[in-house]
Formats: structure tokens, C-alpha cells, sequence
């Protein structure tokens, strides 16, 4: 996906040398694109048997990975707080 | 929050006015939707890119910003590719792809679509909407639990965002340019994690 890589540092080149001027804007387009593609995505779901009849099942997968996700994520988080922040915390140094 | 129920009602339009079958044949060629996520993605570059805030909060915290966001990636590939031994009908790398949407429901589902259906597309919509509702809901438990970086951490994406309100009443004022910063971080690693994970 070398394109994705392209077209999002472009993004971010042009928005950098833009940074002066007012791009309130650039959010409209992005929510107007969100909205749209994931319409598609519904419209794609919807038409699909299979997907419909597995609705369910799919979602105690989606859940299951979040749950993991999260645990993940927050342990290694408590570890990053007991590590760099808790000490910083005691000696008042702002964090 | 209303953000979020405006795009799960365009989700849920989408596959109502499909089920019901109440559309011309044209709309179902999803031969467009790369090039709106393309467009999206360009747009999300530029709105990074004129962020001077970023650039500011960097010269202040130095490498500490970064140790967060590193441990909340390497967190959710450890605790999805782990928790993967429950799930029959998905891979491993196909259950971390949908764990590194970090709760960016929107671009992760697309990004999975487009590789590798619409069924894996629905699993990270649903994981990772999930994501950002049990941050919401479950901010004060989590701060309990896991310390004050956890509802940062389990925010993922959505940190700069979304869930930021909630973050700075439960973790404090103070970690508010962290959680800005985690949110970008993060942010900016879905497209090439997700493709990365997805491409196995």
C-alpha cells in the first residue's frame, strides 16, 4: 500500500506549508468523506446474505478483539504511568 | 459523541436502504470508495500538517510523549494477537489488523473492506466503535484499574478527539497536551498498521 503512504504525506507536506491560513474547511471534507464511505460500507453489508445472517456472531468476534485490545493496551499503560510519570509526579515536576 | 452517532447512522442507513433492496445497481460498484479514501486520507494529512501544536508540545515533553503511544500500539498487537486463540473464524494477523484501528472506526473498516471484504470491514467497525464507547463509558473504572494514562491508552486514536473531554475529567488537566499528542501519534499509524497487518 505504498499509495496510502504517499497520498497521507502529501497530505500532511501541503497541509504543513498551509499552516498559516485558515483550513477549518479541510474538516468539512473530511466528515463528508467519512460519511460517504461509510454508507458504502453499510450499502455493501446490507446487500450480503451472508454477512446479514452472521451479524451476531460477528459481533462477539469484534468484541472479543476489543476487549483484548484494551486490556493490552491499558496494562502497558499502568506500567508507562509507574515507570515515568508516577516519580515525576512526587518530585512536582510538571508532567 | 454526536459525531459518532451521525456516522453509525450513515452505516446503518447504508445497509437498510441494501437489505431492503432499494437502490439503483450503480451504487453498489464500490469502485469509488478508493478514491474517497484517498481523498480522506490526503485530507487527514493536511489537517496533521498545519497542527502547530503538535510541534510545540514536542519541544516541551521531549521523548516522553512518544512512550505512551508506543506502549498503547505495542499494547493492542500484544493483548488482540493474544486473545486471537479464542476467535475460530479469523487469523491472527486478520484480528491485530482490526485491533490497530486504535478506535478509528471509520478509516480502519474501509481499509479492511477494500483488503479483505466487507465481513472483516464490519468486525473493525464494530471493535472499533466498541473501542471508543467503553472509553467513554468506562473511563473512571479504567483510571481505577490501570492509572491515569489508561483511558489515553484504551482511546487510542480517538484521543485527540472524541474522547478527550472525558480523559481530561478523569486522568486530569495535565494530560491533556499528552493525550493530544497520543491521539496524533496514533492516529497517524492506522493506515500503515491496518495495511500492514491486513497484507499477511
Amino acid at each position: 500500500m505504498l499509495e496510502v503512504v504517499l497520498v497521507m504525506i502529501s497530505g500532511i507536506f501541503i497541509g504543513y506549508l498551509l499552516r498559516k491560513k485558515n483550513l477549518k474547511y479541510i474538516h468539512k471534507f473530511i466528515s463528508v468523506s467519512i460519511y460517504l464511505l461509510l454508507l458504502f460500507l453499510g450499502i455493501s453489508v446490507g446487500g450480503n446474505p451472508s454477512i446479514m445472517n452472521s451479524l451476531s456472531t460477528i459481533g462477539v468476534s469484534a468484541l472479543i478483539i476489543t476487549i483484548g485490545a484494551l486490556i493490552g493496551s491499558c496494562s502497558l499503560a499502568w506500567v508507562v504511568y509507574k515507570l515515568f510519570f508516577l516519580n515525576r509526579a512526587d518530585k512536582n515536576i510538571d508532567v | 459523541m454526536k459525531g459518532s452517532l451521525i456516522i453509525i447512522s450513515f452505516f446503518i442507513l447504508g445497509v437498510g436502504l441494501s437489505y431492503l433492496d432499494l437502490l439503483p445497481q450503480v451504487m453498489y460498484n464500490d469502485g469509488y470508495t478508493m478514491y474517497i479514501l484517498y481523498l480522506l486520507l490526503f485530507c487527514v494529512g493536511v489537517s496533521i500538517g498545519c497542527d502547530t501544536t503538535i510541534i510545540s508540545s514536542l519541544k516541551k515533553y521531549g521523548y516522553l510523549m512518544f512512550i505512551l503511544p508506543l506502549a498503547t500500539i505495542i499494547g493492542t498487537i500484544i493483548g488482540s494477537a493474544a486473545i486471537s486463540v479464542l476467535i475460530k473464524d479469523y487469523t491472527m494477523a486478520e484480528c491485530v489488523a482490526v485491533g490497530c484501528g486504535f478506535g478509528y472506526y471509520s478509516l480502519s473498516s474501509i481499509f479492511l473492506t477494500e483488503m479483505k471484504g466487507p465481513e472483516l470491514g464490519t468486525v473493525a467497525l464494530l471493535s472499533n466503535v466498541t473501542r471508543e464507547m467503553i472509553t467513554l463509558v468506562f473511563a473512571p473504572l479504567l483510571v481505577l484499574v490501570f492509572g491515569k494514562l489508561a483511558p489515553i491508552s484504551a482511546g487510542g486514536a480517538t484521543t485527540m478527539d472524541t474522547t478527550l473531554p472525558i480523559i481530561t475529567r478523569y486522568s486530569g488537566k495535565e494530560f491533556v497536551v499528552i493525550a493530544i499528542f497520543h491521539g496524533f501519534m496514533v492516529d497517524l499509524t492506522v493506515p500503515f498498521l491496518v495495511t500492514f497487518f491486513a497484507s499477511f
